[in-house]
């Protein structure tokens, strides 16, 4: 392959994971709060096609995102609601908002089957996207792909540095001490279920008016993507920077499946068509590898500045769910 | 800050818990609050603190009336409570902890907030690392952070909810400073404790409850005879000591070490006789707890050879351990031994000998009904567990330890006990001991526990185990030192004692 092409297809591994990084960054902050939106993957079907519906009727992109923002949050209000309010079992309201979601994708989105529609237009950055490698692989994009960026860092931000992102981290690992703290731990669980639900609604309008511009119903290939969010989501231990990686790694070993596909003909094409979901599995044992029993009696045999060294880095890759996840907080 | 209750009521469903409660405590006083369990400290706590809200009554700050919705409420009239498990995030570290709900705005002020610890610290002779996450803190430095945070926004009144249970007697001696030296400035100290000698080291004056009411103010010089006949209403003879037995050997023992991520323990050699008790001593994390879960099955040894009756178990497996009659209950009795929302029936019905497809829940709630009247548990057949106060479920967790068994493993088995229901759960546990020939193992911060109840102790420093010392002929001063890592010969030269008898091994 040459150079070119090479960076050609990563600039596309980075443009085609923009949709996943925004869902997985909505997850984040969602799960974050202690709350567990299961109803990613037919969230993203249904903005998909909304989204693509209305840009398609109105001629504007700007109103198809924001259509897809506004019913992802709608599905973040009614998780938030029958939760925390109503008490109900997160999983299940998931997995049934989960199904809804996808077949109302289906339904109301036939009679835009197949049609045309607007769809973002390219904007490399004048100058910077003339930077050679850098320049095609950053620069060469269209808004989207800029606001998937920027959503990394300002999620980053607000987790890591803010007061407020301070409070949330609090908030999905131990409710009772935020509460005690002068926190109202279900008003934070609501707003964040319904802005993680609206940062999910990106995605799907990412797909249809960027990514893979159009709505083609259920060969549209978008079926599944949010469950590989989902778990893409854990595996990047509910930090946006890991989450970002993980989607990047995954759209990464999406494109070598393609590409690779010529070279190994051994291997049947459906096994390489799969494989990125095995591998996915993999790299999480392997992150997570370093928390068990064995490692650890290994690790105590090295001498004591060493050990602090890798115990520190096992620290850092080692990921623990909020602990208040998935849980009711009643005062008290 | 002086603090009134008057005529304070809190009732759930039928249980009522405070009963027309009036105390007046003076600003600057380090009030003691004691009863047995369940007699209502905590609730009256958690009133004052704004976790719940009481039910008729009020509540005066320096003369004024006020009301107290929630625990920021609290806060803000100065009024903190340091919790027996303190309400902190232990992935986060230590300065986050502090700046979670502290002061507004959108980027926090950490070198605020470093200076304010470093400040605090200094008071108090208190020293944690800033970056340290809180889950690697003892739970000593977290009370100690939660004390600063509780300082930083201002609290006048300091409540502490049996605040020793879990931490080691340094940071007791430090935590006893820091607490004199804010009541000399001033602020109002509330301590809930079961001890009566810390009340005699600390408090300026003592209230007790009983049954929810009000029974006794004391004040010094005080009497234990005053406190007891007011917390229970008579005397409680501690059960006469009697000689180890003299049975075939249970437990053995040869050479075991174990460890885990951070300490390496044994070699140990020790052999156990049935219905012999023995007492682990020992700093929090020297070993006895490994010790402990070895002996359970929880843990495998790296070494050497494990007997019970007469079969190896080094290699099994935990279940093995349980089908050989051996039972484990840990000191974290909520997240261990008993099942958040299920009720005392469900527990007794988890329980049961027999496993049928289906619950009997007759034969269960029977068994319920018996129990609590027997261990007289606080609480109904249908209570769910984690509204029992802390006693009553360390005696519903006594109470689920029918069967019987030959090994029996405990972890602080009276901690936050009042004293009655220690006495008499040490007189359940002796009779199983010297009736059923099983032999018990427990843990213990107390000392006089230990010397008190144990057979044999043996006393753990740095993952080393001392000989096993025969109870009757060591002191609570030679232990001390023996937990402090002094050798034995000087231990017993400094404790003034004899010199020791052939020790059995
Ligand atoms: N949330 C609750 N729901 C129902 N009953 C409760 C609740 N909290 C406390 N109780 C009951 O109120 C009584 C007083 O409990 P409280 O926790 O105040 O006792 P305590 O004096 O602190 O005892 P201990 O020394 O064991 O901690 C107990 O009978 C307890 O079962
Ligand atoms: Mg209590």
């Amino acid at each position: 392959m040459e150079f070119d092409q090479l960076i050609i297809g990563l600039a596309g591994v980075i443009a085609t994971a923009s949709p996943i990084v925004f869902a997985v960054l909505g997850e984040t902050l969602t799960e974050r709060a202690g709350v567990i939106n299961l109803s990613v993957n037919g969230m993203i079907l249904l903005t998909a096609m909304s989204g693509f519906a209305v840009a398609a009727t109105t001629g504007s992109v700007l109103l198809g995102f924001a259509a897809g923002m506004l019913i992802g949050a709608l599905v973040g209000a009614v998780v938030a609601f029958t939760s925390i309010t109503l008490r109900q079992s997160q999983v299940a309201i998931g997995f049934v908002l989960a199904l809804m979601t996808r077949d109302l994708a289906y339904y109301l989105g036939s009679p835009f089957t197949g049609q045309n529609g607007p769809r973002v237009p390219p904007a490399p950055i004048p100058l910077l996207s003339d930077i050679p490698v850098v320049g095609p692989l950053f620069f060469d994009h269209d808004l989207v792909v800029y606001l998937s960026f920027i959503l990394i860092a300002v999620t980053y931000l607000w987790l890591f540095r803010t007061a407020p992102g301070l409070v949330l981290q609090g908030v999905g690992e131990r409710p009772a001490s935020a509460y005690v703290r002068g926190v109202d731990v279900n008003r934070q669980r609501y707003f964040y279920t319904i802005l993680g639900g609206a940062l999910v609604g990106l995605a799907g309008p990412a797909y249809s008016l960027s990514i893979k511009a159009g709505w083609q119903g259920t060969i549209s290939g978008l079926d599944g993507i949010g469950w590989i969010a989902l778990a893409i989501t854990i595996f990047g231990g509910w930090n946006p920077l890991r989450a970002a990686t993980g989607a990047y790694f995954f759209a990464l070993l999406q494109w070598l499946s393609l590409v690779l596909q010529p070279v190994l003909t051994g291997i049947p094409s459906q096994v390489l068509q799969v494989a990125p979901f095995p591998l996915m599995i993999l790299t999480l044992l392997l992150v997570n590898f370093g928390s068990t029993e064995w490692v650890r009696r290994r690790l105590s045999a090295l001498p004591e500045d060493q050990r602090r060294a890798v115990n520190a880095l096992i620290r850092r890759l080692n990921v623990s769910p909020p602990s208040a996840l998935g849980t009711n907080f009643r005062k008290q | 800050m002086q603090v009134e209750f008057r005529n304070i009521h809190k009732r759930f469903g039928s249980v009522h818990a405070n009963k027309g409660i009036t105390l007046n405590i003076p600003g600057g006083c380090i009030q003691g609050l004691l009863g047995e369990n369940g007699a209502g400290k905590s609730t009256l706590m958690k009133v004052l603190s704004g976790f719940i809200t009481s039910d008729e009554g009020e509540i005066l700050l320096d003369g004024r009336a006020v009301t107290i919705p929630s625990p920021a409420g609290a806060i803000e009239q100065g009024i903190g409570m340091l919790h027996q498990d303190p309400l902190d995030f232990p992935p986060l570290r230590v300065l986050d902890n502090l700046l979670i709900g502290g002061r507004r705005g959108l980027i926090p002020d950490r070198r605020a907030a470093l200076k304010a610890l470093k400040e605090i610290e200094a008071q108090f002779g208190f020293s944690l690392d800033p970056d340290a996450y809180v889950d690697t803190l003892t739970v000593g430095e977290r009370q100690q952070l939660e004390l600063i945070r509780l300082l930083w926004l201002g609290a006048r009144v300091l409540i502490l909810d049996e605040p020793t249970t879990g931490i080691s007697a340094p940071q007791k001696v430090k935590l006893f400073a820091a607490l004199r030296k804010l009541s000399a400035e001033g602020r109002t100290i509330i301590f809930v404790t079961h001890k009566l000698e810390e009340v005699y080291q600390l408090c300026h004056r003592a209230a007790v409850l009983r049954a929810g009411a009000l029974v006794a103010e004391i004040e010094p010089p005080y009497h234990t005879e005053n406190f007891i006949n007011a917390m229970f209403g008579g005397e409680i003879p501690t059960p006469p000591r009697q000689p180890p037995p003299t049975t075939a050997p249970l437990l053995a023992l040869k050479g075991v070490t174990v460890e885990d991520a951070r300490l390496q323990v044994g070699p140990i050699d020790l052999t156990v006789k049935a219905g012999e008790v023995i007492g682990l001593a020992g700093m929090e994390g020297s070993g006895q707890d490994l010790l402990l879960r070895l002996c359970a099955g929880l843990l495998r040894p790296t070494g050497g050879e494990i007997a019970l009756g007469g079969r190896a178990l080094q290699n099994a497996t935990y279940h093995q351990f349980l089908r050989n009659r051996v039972k484990f209950m840990p000191a974290d009795r909520m997240t261990e031994g008993l099942v958040a929302g299920l009720s005392l029936t469900e527990h007794f019905a988890l329980n049961a000998e027999v496993h049928g497809f289906f619950i009997n829940y007759k034969q269960a709630e029977q068994t319920a009904v018996e129990r609590i009247a027997e261990y007289s548990i606080r609480g109904f057949p249908e209570s769910p567990v984690e509204s029992l106060s802390g006693g009553n479920q360390q005696r519903t967790l006594l109470a689920l330890l029918s069967a019987p068994l030959h090994l029996l493993l405990l972890e602080h088995p009276t901690r936050g006990l009042d004293l009655e229901s220690a006495v008499y759960i040490w007189k359940r546990l002796k009779e199983r001991a010297r009736s059923d020939g099983t032999a018990i193992l427990f843990i213990s911060s107390d000392l006089d526990e230990v010397l008190q109840y144990s057979d044999r102790v043996l006393v753990f420093f740095a993952g080393r185990a001392s000989v096993p010392l025969s109870a009757m002929q060591t002191s609570v001063e030679e232990l001390g030192l023996l937990i402090g890592g002094v050798p034995l010969e000087t231990a017993r030269s400094t404790a003034g004692m004899h010199q020791p008898e052939a020790l059995s091994r």
